[in-house]
This record gives C-alpha cells, sequence and structure tokens, in this order.
C-alpha cells in the first residue's frame, strides 16, 4: 500500500514538474497567443484586449496558479483559437491515440516474440543473418518514412486501403480499426525489429547460464527448459523495453497521425503549439505525461509477476 | 561469417537505393505526362444537380464567426456560408448581394442600401434592416465593447435605417472605397454565438466541424437567387495539413479538390483523373527589406539588390516558369491597377548593382539576414535562388527560417529583422488594400518605407470621388514604389488547383476565396 502511495506521490508532483515547464515555455519562445487568433491586419488596440481577455498579461505564476486550480476542479480551460472548452475537442481524440498505439504495440508483440525466439533457437543460422541485417536496415527507418512507403505500395499502387479516407470512430467502429492498420504497422515496424534483436539476445545470453544447464541435467526436454527457464528470465530486459516502446508509440504517433492524415491528438497538438494555444497544449501533456507515468508504474507491478526474486516492498 | 554479413550488408543497400531511385524516375515521368495535358483542360460535360464533395484545405479553420475569423484559409469557406451587402464575382467587381442596389453619397460619406425582398438567412428568417444594422455597427464595435471587430469599420459613424427596406451607412472620414469592406457577411441579430451558430445567407449553411479534421457544409433550398444554386448537395472540407497526405488523398479518391498545391505535387497526379486550373495566387511575393535599418535605409542599396536580382530565373527555377514577374506591389488579377511595364523596371544589371552599392559605400558588398516563415515552402524556395544570385554583387544572405507564429510577432508587428521574403494579399478588391500598408503612420507598416509624396498621394486617392482619378494616383503609387525599390518585387504565384475530372466548374477569384456554388458532378 505505501508503495502505491509513494507512485501516487511522484505522479502528481511529476505532472507538476512537467506542467509548469511547458507553461514556462511558451512564455519564453517568442510569439503570442493574442496576436496570433487575430493575424496581420489586427490592430494595436485589438490585440491589446484580446490579451486582456485572455488575462495574458497577468504575471506567469498567477496564470499557472489560475490554471492548476482550474484543472483540479476539472475545468481544462478554453481552447483560444476555437473558443470552445478544451474538454471538446480533446476528448473525443483521445480513443484515436489509444487505439492507433495500442493495435501498433499489438503488432509488435505479435511480430517479435515468435520472430525472437525462433530466431534464438537457431542462432548463427543463414537466415537468422539475413533477418539480423534486415533488421538492422529496418530499425533505422524512421516510421514516418515507412508510412510513406506503405502508403505508395499499399494504398495506391495495390489499392489496399484508401489514404486519407480516415472513419471516424463513432460512425463505424470496424472501419476506423481497419483504417488504422495502415498506420499501426508502420509505427510497429521499426520497435519490432528492436523488440526481435532484444528477445533474441536476452534468450541466448541466459542460455549460456549455468541453471540451463543444470535444468537440461535435471531431464528436461529442449521446450521446457526454454518456456519454463529461460524465457521467464529474459523477459525482465524485454518487457522494460517494451514500457519503452509503448511511451515511444505515443509519440511517434503524433507523427504517423500526419501521414495518414488521422484527425487525432497529433494534430491537435501540432497546431495548438503553432497557434500558441496553451490550454490545450498543456491539457495534452499532461496527459501524456500521466501515460508515460502509468506505464511505468504496470511495468514495476510486471517485474515482480514475472520474476518472484523482484521484490517490491509493501 | 563476417564477409556473409558484409555482403548482406551491401545487398540491401543496394535493394534500397534501387527502389529509391524508382521512386524517383516515376515522379520525373508523370511530370512529362501532364505537362502535355495542360492543353486538355476541362471536361465540358453537362452539370448535374446533387452529389457531395470533399476539398483538401490545409489548416483549419480560425473562427466560424464571420466578423472574428482572420485566416484567408477560413475565409475561402465561409464565403460559401455568407455574404454581405454586396459580394464579389469572379472578374473582380461588386454584384449586390443582401441589398438588390446602392448608392453613394457625392461627398463619399453616406452609403444606401435598397434590400432585396426575399433574403433568407438559414434557420429560415427573412433578412431585415435590424439585422443588417446589427451585422454593421458590431464590425464596426457600437454594439460590442467599443473596439471594432474589424479594423476598417472604425470609419463608420452610424447606421440608420430610414424605411424597413433601406439601409443607411454613415461614415466618419469621406472613403469612396467602402463599399470594398462590405461584402463583409451579413448575420441574423438574436444569435448567440456565431462560432456555434453559423447562420448566413449563402447558397451553403454549415451542417457539422470536429477540429482539425473537416466542416461540412449542406445546400441552402431556399437560397434567394435560385438562378445561382448550388448543384452540390455536400461539401466537406477536410483539413490535411501535409501537403503529401493531402496529395495521397487526391490520388486515392478520398479528396476531390485542392487549391494552392506546387507543381511537383499536381505533376504527380494523374491526368486522365485530374484537371489542373491554373491561375495566379494574388500574392505580392517579394524580398520586403526593412527600410529603415542600414544598409536598407539607402536607396542605393536597395537599388543595387533590385538590379542583382534576375526575377525570370527565380520563377523559372522554382516553379517551372509558371508565375508573372512583377515590379510592385499589386498583381495582375488587380486589372484596373495593374502596371505590366513596372516588371521590367530593373533589368538584371550586375555591373550597375555593383556601382551603386559602391556609391553607397559597400564596395565588398555586405551580409544580411532573411527571416523566412518556416510553413512556406514557396517563400523558402525563392530565398534560397536569392542567396545565389546576390552572391553575384558580393552580397551574402543568410536565410533564417522562422516559425510563423514569431515572424507574425518579431517581423511583422515589432519590425525587428533586415529582410524577409513572404506574400503579400489583398483582403478586399481595391488597390488600397496593398497600397495603403506603405503609408508612414499605416500601423502595419511593416517595412517603415516612408516618403511624404507617397503619403500625399494617398491623402488625394482619399478625397477623390472619381474612379479614374483613384486609379490614376494608386498608379502613381505603384510606380513610386518601384522608383524607390521599396522592395525586391518577385511574382505572383501560380495557384494550381487539382480538381477530379468527376467535377467541374472552377472558377478563380481576384480574391482568397472557393466559389463551391459553381463547381458541379459531371454527368457519367
Amino acid at each position: 500500500m505505501k508503495y502505491l502511495w509513494k507512485k501516487i506521490g511522484t505522479l502528481i508532483i511529476t505532472l507538476f514538474i512537467v506542467s509548469f515547464l511547458s507553461f514556462l515555455a511558451f512564455s519564453v519562445i517568442p510569439g503570442d497567443a493574442a496576436q496570433s487568433k487575430l493575424g496581420t491586419e489586427a490592430s494595436e488596440e485589438q490585440v491589446k484586449a484580446l490579451q486582456e481577455e485572455m488575462g495574458l498579461n497577468d504575471p506567469l505564476l498567477i496564470r499557472y496558479g489560475r490554471w492548476v486550480v482550474g484543472f483540479l476542479q476539472g475545468d481544462f480551460g478554453e481552447s483560444y483559437s476555437y473558443s470552445v472548452p478544451v474538454k471538446e475537442i480533446v476528448l473525443n481524440k483521445i480513443p484515436i491515440m489509444v487505439a492507433l498505439v495500442l493495435l501498433s504495440f499489438l503488432w509488435i508483440l505479435v511480430i517479435s516474440i515468435p520472430v525472437g525466439i525462433f530466431l534464438a533457437q537457431h542462432s548463427n543460422r543463414w537466415f537468422d543473418y539475413v533477418i539480423r541485417v534486415g533488421n538492422q536496415v529496418l530499425m533505422s527507418i524512421p516510421s514516418f518514412f515507412i508510412g510513406m512507403i506503405i502508403t505508395l505500395i499499399f494504398g495506391l499502387l495495390l489499392k489496399w486501403f484508401t489514404p486519407g479516407s480516415y472513419i471516424p470512430i463513432e460512425e463505424n467502429f470496424i472501419g476506423f480499426l481497419g483504417y488504422l492498420i495502415a498506420p499501426s504497422i508502420a509505427m510497429a515496424l521499426p520497435k519490432s525489429a528492436m523488440a526481435i534483436k532484444i528477445l533474441r539476445s536476452a534468450i541466448l545470453s541466459q542460455a549460456g547460464m549455468d541453471y540451463v544447464r543444470t535444468a537440461y541435467s535435471r531431464g528436461n526436454t529442449k521446450k521446457q527448459v526454454l518456456y519454463r527457464h529461460i524465457f521467464r528470465n529474459a523477459m525482465i530486459p524485454t518487457v522494460t523495453f517494451w514500457a519503452m516502446t509503448l511511451v515511444d508509440l505515443v509519440a511517434s504517433s503524433i507523427i504517423i497521425e500526419q501521414v495518414f492524415s488521422i484527425p487525432g491528438m497529433g494534430s491537435i497538438l501540432i497546431t495548438s503549439i503553432s497557434n500558441r494555444d496553451y490550454p490545450v497544449v498543456q491539457f495534452i501533456i499532461v496527459f501524456i505525461a500521466t501515460i508515460v507515468i502509468f506505464v511505468n508504474f504496470l511495468v514495476d507491478l510486471l517485474y515482480g509477476k514475472i520474476d518472484p526474486r523482484v521484490h517490491i516492498r509493501k | 561469417m563476417k564477409r556473409v554479413k558484409n555482403i548482406c550488408l551491401l545487398l540491401f543497400a543496394l535493394t534500397l537505393i534501387l527502389v529509391l531511385g524508382g521512386c524517383r524516375g516515376e515522379k520525373e515521368e508523370g511530370k512529362e505526362s501532364t505537362l502535355n495535358s495542360t492543353s486538355s483542360q476541362e471536361t465540358n460535360a453537362e452539370p448535374t444537380m446533387g452529389g457531395s464533395i470533399v476539398v483538401g484545405i490545409s489548416q483549419d479553420l480560425d473562427s466560424l464567426d464571420p466578423h472574428k475569423s482572420v485566416a484567408a484559409g477560413t475565409k475561402e469557406v465561409l464565403f460559401n456560408v455568407y455574404e454581405g451587402l454586396v459580394k464579389p464575382d469572379s472578374s473582380g467587381n461588386y454584384i449586390d448581394a443582401v441589398a438588390k442596389s446602392h448608392t453613394i453619397s457625392e461627398d463619399g460619406k453616406t452609403y444606401t442600401f435598397q434590400l432585396r425582398d426575399g433574403v433568407k438567412f438559414h434557420n429560415g428568417a427573412e433578412v431585415t434592416a435590424e439585422d443588417v444594422k446589427y451585422s454593421i455597427e458590431r464590425c464596426a464595435g457600437i454594439t460590442e465593447g467599443g473596439t471594432p471587430l474589424i479594423a476598417a469599420f472604425s470609419n463608420v459613424k452610424s447606421v440608420e435605417i430610414p424605411d424597413e427596406k433601406t439601409i443607411e451607412i454613415h461614415l466618419k472620414q469621406a472613403d469612396t472605397e467602402f463599399l470594398a469592406y462590405l461584402i463583409v457577411g451579413i448575420v441574423p441579430k438574436n444569435v448567440e454565438d456565431y462560432n456555434k451558430n453559423p447562420i448566413g445567407t449563402g447558397p451553403f449553411m454549415y451542417d457539422s466541424r470536429s477540429p482539425q479534421d473537416y466542416v461540412k457544409l449542406k445546400k441552402f433550398d431556399e437560397y434567394w437567387d435560385q438562378d445561382h444554386q448550388a448543384y452540390l448537395d455536400e461539401v466537406t472540407f477536410k483539413v490535411v495539413s501535409d501537403s503529401s497526405a493531402l496529395v495521397n488523398g487526391l490520388k486515392s479518391g478520398a479528396i476531390h479538390m485542392a487549391a494552392r498545391i506546387s507543381i511537383d505535387e499536381t505533376a504527380s497526379l494523374d491526368p486522365n483523373a485530374f484537371t489542373i486550373y491554373e491561375g495566379g495566387s494574388n500574392l505580392v511575393q517579394a524580398l520586403y527589406l526593412n527600410n529603415a535599418k542600414e544598409p536598407f535605409n539607402d536607396i542605393r542599396v536597395r537599388q543595387a539588390l533590385c538590379y542583382a536580382v534576375n526575377r525570370q530565373e527565380i520563377v523559372d527555377m522554382v516553379s517551372d516558369g509558371k508565375g508573372t514577374v512583377i515590379g510592385s506591389s499589386m498583381f495582375p488579377a488587380f486589372k484596373k491597377y495593374y502596371m505590366p511595364e513596372l516588371a521590367d523596371y530593373y533589368k538584371q544589371d550586375i555591373q550597375k548593382a555593383k556601382e551603386l552599392l559602391k556609391e553607397a559605400g559597400y564596395p565588398n558588398g555586405f551580409t544580411f539576414t532573411m527571416t523566412v516563415p518556416s510553413n512556406y515552402q514557396k517563400h523558402i524556395d525563392v530565398a534560397q535562388v536569392l542567396v545565389e544570385q546576390l552572391k553575384q554583387v558580393g552580397v551574402n544572405a543568410k536565410i533564417e527560417l522562422v516559425e510563423w507564429d514569431s515572424w507574425l510577432s518579431d517581423t511583422y508587428v515589432n519590425r525587428n529583422y533586415e529582410a524577409t521574403v513572404v506574400g503579400v494579399d489583398a483582403a478586399y478588391l481595391s488597390a488600397r488594400a496593398l497600397l495603403e500598408r506603405f503609408t508612414s503612420d499605416y500601423s502595419r507598416n511593416f517595412i517603415n518605407y516612408s516618403n511624404p509624396k507617397y503619403d500625399e498621394l494617398y491623402e488625394q486617392v482619399q478625397k477623390s470621388t472619381s474612379d479614374e482619378e483613384q486609379v490614376k494616383l494608386y498608379k502613381e503609387m505603384e510606380t513610386l514604389l518601384t522608383e524607390d525599390a521599396a522592395n525586391v518585387y518577385i511574382q505572383d504565384m501560380n495557384n494550381q488547383v487539382a480538381l477530379n475530372r468527376e467535377y467541374s466548374g472552377y472558377e478563380f477569384y481576384p480574391l482568397y476565396v472557393q466559389d463551391m456554388a459553381k463547381i458541379y458532378k459531371v454527368a457519367q
């Protein structure tokens, strides 16, 4: 229980730091929300009046305090550029991001676990080399580029999907997931390559341990040793990597959304940053930070499940 | 074993090169085929009623309130929803819209409009003189708060309703060109939030939107002009900020129309599937110089830069020669005011440029920074060619890319820059939209240009009530800008509009608008 409280404590402190830093960043970079909203034709007085209305003239700490108080009461503020509550804009984008990230995470697991185990079992065979080199190449290609190639080959040449024809989740859930297949694969491929590499080498390094020899000497079959002993131990570095991947996927979803023109969190975040629409940016940043911390928390719990030797002091 | 690994690596590298090389070859092929097809322009088939279209736009709308929206990209969409007392047509004239006729008093201070009968708002209510009065007063800040929502309306003194069908707008100062501003949308009086309830009188009515996703419009069946009803039942403006995603959407058929796409992008489209319309983008693209900053405060330096630059070469390099070289702050779509002869005022003359620099005290040239907004590839391309051309006279320019927002606050508002490459557009159909901005005390004279003669000419324009005289004076102002080498004027960029061949009817306007009411589905 104490552990849980400690985790929640860190969560709160981290969120404070993150949100304050992003607030600070906005006050340092050039550009101004009021000017941005009014454009080139606005007069001095118009800009001043709007700045006053938006409360931009107050000191930084007061503005931050006001935001925190609102946030704690569940009031995330109003978007400067859309003049509607942030909630209305962002909440229905969350399922898009979550679906995209989870789907792509699923691909990574589906691809990397069998391939990783298979390669470890047959290390130093010719296909091990081929796949490893292929892996190396795949790892070094950024996901947005893979996305472009997928669009070109599977979208425009083979016409397996229609680029740009995103289907909203409310309209048709199956169609929605269908459109996310291509972008989620684009995000998954470079990460799967890395996951394969990590899993393969983790298994191989465990395979050389003394306890493996002992396990064999006790009459275990190859399969039993692999799944009961080696795999469990190899999971520790792999799960750590998966957690990092999950967090990375959140970031790369922002970019991949642009490539496949998915109207998700990424496009909102990017335009809100360039419009200096901080209420929206603040919300998204806090949301993403929460996800990151939450994933880390889950991983800590998972360690204990995989390897009972890792004890969490209760 | 290591050798096998190396060989595999090499093989992979080779395939990668082949794949990438393949992509490039294909693109070039596409380019050729469209070049041949530009002559086979439109599919001249019978228009049909009904159908829907998806139009790709690069940025979301900033507000659906016609008086509060500022982005040009918003105005081009809202043009279909709102109408003013008058509205522009595709040849640059004003036609009566909500009003059926208008008169301007001799002294240029009173504008009288007769309202048209039977003009309905999208909510079904008939437009009354009260609505018009409210709309104009709202723009002028007479009803709301005090600050005018649109700066130009600060000249409005009062709006009166002599009888039910007549509106009189009284101005503080005489202004014979005020009609140009009255394209501003008329809205119903008793609506709370126009951003949430955008109700106008245009051929299309607002249906729904999702931020950063789409804005959907539906045909308005009770549009007053039954002869010019919209053909299409539904228009969806889809926000696609990434230009290659936009082009992919066109290719896949998810998007049917997109404007302002680059030449390379239109070249990659299948000419059998798309009609490419070419027009001007109605922007004055120039290397804008901060006339108050050294060395640009010296007219000789500015002239030297003008002589050092070869505009046609720039146009050839950045857009395959498509684009019109210009010589002053005016683009060809403003036929009445445009002076083609100014384009040749400064012919490239390296020797002369060097002499001028020497006279000005820079025999070895100088170094300066060009600030360019990073979201406009077309301006960045031009800046890069400029850097090379200026090297010929010993001037070293450095390109500094800044975010649009920084450009707006540092360069445009605070004028803290040396030179910048951007395009300036006209917000309404008058030379004033382009020329007033360089008068000495104009609040947004971002190049700090100051010439008493120019100011005086502008004063005369304002006093004049004859159109002919105004045109003459505006032309003198244009000439003055050229003679003073206020900026290094470059071009009115080419605007390419791609329209799927299932549709037809696209028309260019001298303003930044997309008239969707004219587009129809071609009978198959």
